[in-house]
C-alpha cells in the first residue's frame, strides 16, 4: 500500500461523524441485551416448564399421608415419610461433620499455615477435590468406612461420605471469607493488643460469617440432592420403617442409635419409583421431585434470612 | 532543643528523663531488602502533642507503626536501633520484646476509620476485652468515660448498641479514637487522622487531640502542615527516610534550620 493509499483508509474509517459512532454504540448495547434477554427468557422457560411439569403431575399426590407413610408396593397408598426424614437426618450428620471441618481447614490455611510447598500442594488438592465426581466420593466411603472400617450402610457413613464431598465447597468459601476482610480490621485488632487466637476468633470469624454461611448452604444443597454417592455404599431404596428416636423419655435421654439405622433418601426413593413401569409410581416420583425442591429452596431461604440478619447486625 | 537532637535544651530534657515518654535512637528500619528508615532520632514528650511531617513516601507512617511493632505482622521486615518506653524503660524494639506487650501499652488511630464490625459499645470495649476485663460494671464505666473524651458521648448515648457503620465518616474516627483511649494507653499514635475526613470532621478531630494532650502523650502524623502548627507542641520534619529537623513547632514554622525544611514550610516542594 502507498502512503497515499493509507492516509486515505484512515481519513474513509474515520468518516463517521461523532454522532454515528454514538448512534453505533446504542445499536451493540441493545442488540447485546436483546440477546443476553433472549437467552433469559429460554432459560427460564425451560426451568419453569420442568417444576410446572413437575407439579402438575405431583402436586395432586402431596398431602398428610403423603408424607406419613411408608413406601408400599400400592402406588396410592405409597408415602415418602422414610424419605424426607432419612434426608434430614444424613443433612444434619453433614453440616454437623462438614461445617466445623471445612472452616477450621479453612482458617488454619488462611490465617496460620505458613506459605510453603505443602500448603500449596493443600490449596490445589482442595480445589481439585471440589470437581472430583460424586461417585467417586461413594467409592471411596464404600471402600473405606462400609468395608474397611466394617462402619454399615447406615446414616453415619452417608453423612459422612457427603460431608467429605462438600468439605472443599466449605473449606474454599471459608477462605475466600476471611480474605475478603479487610487488612485494616485485622491491624485494629492486633493495635489494641489481641492476639492472634483473639483477633482470628473475636473479629475476623464474625465478620466472615456471611460469606462462610453462604459457602455451607452452597454446600449443603448440593449434599441434599446427591444421589450417586449413596446408592454407591448401598443404601436400600424400599425402606418401611423410622430410625430410632433421637430422644427417649429414660437417662440419658438422647440416643444415638439412629446414626447406625439403615435409611433412605429423598432422591434415591424417587429414582426407585421412577424406575417402576406403573404410572402411579411416577406421579408419586414428581411428588417427591416436588419436595426434594421445596426442601432445597427452604434451605436456600434460611441462608438468605440469616445471612441479611447477620448483616444488620454487623452493619 | 533546636536543631536536630544534640542542643542545651535537648541536653536539658535528656537529663530530666521523667519528661520524655518515649526516645528513639539510631533507629533503622527495612522493609525486606529496602531500608525505609535511617538512623532516626527523635525524643516524644510526655503529655504533649509531636507532629511527624514530610513529603508523602518519607516515611512517617513507617516509623508511626515502629512505635507499636505493626510491622511485626508482615514477614520480613527488621528493625535495628532502639525506641524507649519510658518509665518503664522498655526496649519497644528490642529483639526479645514481645510486640502484643507493646501494644497493650501503645494505642493506634488509623488513617481511615476502621471500627470493627459490631455496636459502637463493643467496639469501645473491645481493648477492655482482650485484656480479661469482663466486670460490667467496669466497662460500661470505661466505655462512657473514653466516649466523652472522644467528644462522641452526646451524639451516640441512645444507640450504643446499635453498629458503628451507622455513624458518619467523623463520628466512627471518633469512636476509633474512643476505642484506642478506653485501655488508658501511655502513647497514642495517629496516623493522618483527618485525611480521610471533610473539614468539619477534622476541626472536631483537633480539637479533640488538644484535649487529650492533658492526659495522653501523642504522636501524630499529618502530610498537612497547617494541621500540625495548630495542634503540635513539637515537629519533627522528616525527608527520605531521615529525621532532618525537629523543634518546639512555633520555633519549628518560624526559624528553621534545615535548608530543606525550609523549602517545605514554605511549600517549595511536597
Ligand atoms: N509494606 C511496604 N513494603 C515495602 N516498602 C514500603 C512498604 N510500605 C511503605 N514502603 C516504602 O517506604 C517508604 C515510606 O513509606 P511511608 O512510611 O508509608 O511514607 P509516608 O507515610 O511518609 O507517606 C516509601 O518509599 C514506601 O514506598
Ligand atoms: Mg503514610
Amino acid at each position: 500500500m502507498t502512503e497515499q493509499a493509507i492516509v486515505t483508509q484512515e481519513a474513509q474509517a474515520r468518516a463517521l461523524s461523532d454522532d454515528e459512532i454514538v448512534r453505533k454504540a446504542h445499536r451493540s448495547e441493545t442488540r447485546f441485551a436483546l440477546i443476553g434477554l433472549t437467552v433469559l427468557i429460554v432459560t427460564m422457560i425451560v426451568l419453569m416448564a420442568l417444576i410446572v411439569d413437575f407439579a402438575i403431575d405431583g402436586m395432586a399426590r402431596i398431602d398428610r399421608d403423603f408424607l406419613t407413610s411408608f413406601p408400599s408396593r400400592r402406588p396410592g397408598e405409597a408415602g415418602i415419610l422414610s424419605a424426607w426424614v432419612g434426608t434430614a437426618l444424613v443433612i444434619l450428620v453433614t453440616a454437623a461433620m462438614a461445617v466445623p471441618l471445612g472452616v477450621a481447614a479453612g482458617l488454619y490455611l488462611e490465617e496460620y499455615a505458613r506459605t510453603n510447598w505443602i500448603t500449596d500442594l493443600i490449596e490445589i488438592n482442595v480445589s481439585n477435590l471440589a470437581g472430583v465426581p460424586s461417585i467417586i466420593y461413594g467409592l471411596l466411603a464404600l471402600g473405606l468406612f462400609v468395608q474397611t472400617f466394617q462402619l454399615g450402610q447406615t446414616i453415619f457413613v452417608a453423612g459422612l461420605t457427603l460431608a467429605l464431598l462438600i468439605l472443599p465447597i466449605i473449606i474454599v468459601a471459608t477462605r475466600e471469607a476471611v480474605r475478603s476482610i479487610p487488612l485494616e480490621i485485622r491491624e485494629a485488632a492486633y493495635g489494641l493488643g489481641a492476639d492472634k487466637w483473639q483477633t482470628v476468633s473475636g473479629y475476623i470469624l464474625p465478620a466472615a460469617r456471611p460469606g462462610i454461611l453462604t459457602g455451607a448452604i452452597v454446600g449443603m444443597s448440593r449434599a441434599i440432592g446427591e444421589t450417586a454417592p449413596i446408592i454407591t455404599i448401598g443404601a436400600l431404596t424400599f425402606i418401611a420403617f423410622l430410625p430410632p428416636s433421637p430422644i427417649q423419655s429414660t437417662f440419658p435421654y438422647v440416643n444415638a442409635d439412629w446414626l447406625n439405622s439403615p435409611f433412605t433418601v429423598l432422591p434415591i426413593q424417587m429414582f426407585n419409583w421412577i424406575s417402576r413401569p406403573q404410572a402411579g409410581f411416577h406421579v408419586n416420583a414428581a411428588a417427591t421431585g416436588l419436595i426434594l425442591l421445596a426442601m432445597t429452596l427452604l434451605m436456600n431461604g434460611l441462608a438468605i434470612w440469616l445471612r441479611y440478619k447477620i448483616r444488620k447486625g454487623i452493619r | 532543643m533546636h536543631g536536630s537532637v544534640d542542643g542545651v535544651a535537648q541536653a536539658d530534657l535528656a537529663h530530666n528523663a521523667a519528661q520524655l515518654r518515649a526516645e528513639v535512637k539510631k533507629l533503622s528500619f527495612y522493609y525486606g531488602t529496602s531500608q525505609a528508615l535511617k538512623s532516626v532520632d527523635l525524643p516524644i514528650v510526655d503529655r504533649q502533642v509531636t507532629a511527624l511531617i514530610g513529603a508523602s513516601g518519607c516515611g512517617k507512617s513507617t516509623l508511626l507503626r515502629c512505635f507499636n511493632r505493626m510491622h511485626d505482622l508482615y514477614v520480613g521486615n527488621r528493625y535495628e536501633g532502639s525506641i524507649t518506653l519510658y518509665p518503664e524503660n522498655l526496649d519497644i524494639v528490642g529483639p526479645g520484646v514481645d510486640p502484643m506487650l507493646v501494644r497493650l501499652r501503645i494505642g493506634m488511630v488509623f488513617q481511615k476509620p476502621n471500627p470493627f464490625p459490631k455496636s459502637i459499645f463493643d467496639n469501645v470495649a473491645s481493648g477492655l476485652y482482650i485484656r480479661g476485663v469482663k466486670t460490667r460494671a467496669i466497662v460500661e464505666q470505661r466505655v462512657e468515660q473514653s466516649l466523652r473524651q472522644a467528644a462522641l458521648w452526646e451524639e451516640v448515648k441512645d444507640r450504643l448498641h446499635q453498629s458503628a457503620y451507622g455513624l458518619s465518616g467523623g463520628q466512627q474516627q471518633r469512636l476509633c479514637i474512643a476505642r484506642a483511649l478506653a485501655p488508658n494507653p501511655g502513647l497514642i499514635l495517629f496516623d493522618e487522622p483527618t485525611s480521610a475526613l471533610d473539614p468539619i470532621a477534622t476541626a472536631k478531630i483537633e480539637e479533640l487531640v488538644d484535649q487529650l494532650r492533658l492526659n495522653y502523650t501523642i504522636v501524630i502524623v499529618t502530610h498537612n502542615m497547617q494541621q500540625a502548627g495548630r495542634i503540635s507542641n513539637f515537629t519533627a520534619f522528616m525527608h527520605l527516610g531521615q529525621m532532618l529537623e525537629y523543634a518546639p513547632t512555633k520555633q519549628f514554622f518560624t526559624a528553621p534550620e534545615h535548608p530543606k525544611t525550609q523549602e517545605y514550610i514554605t511549600g517549595r516542594f511536597g
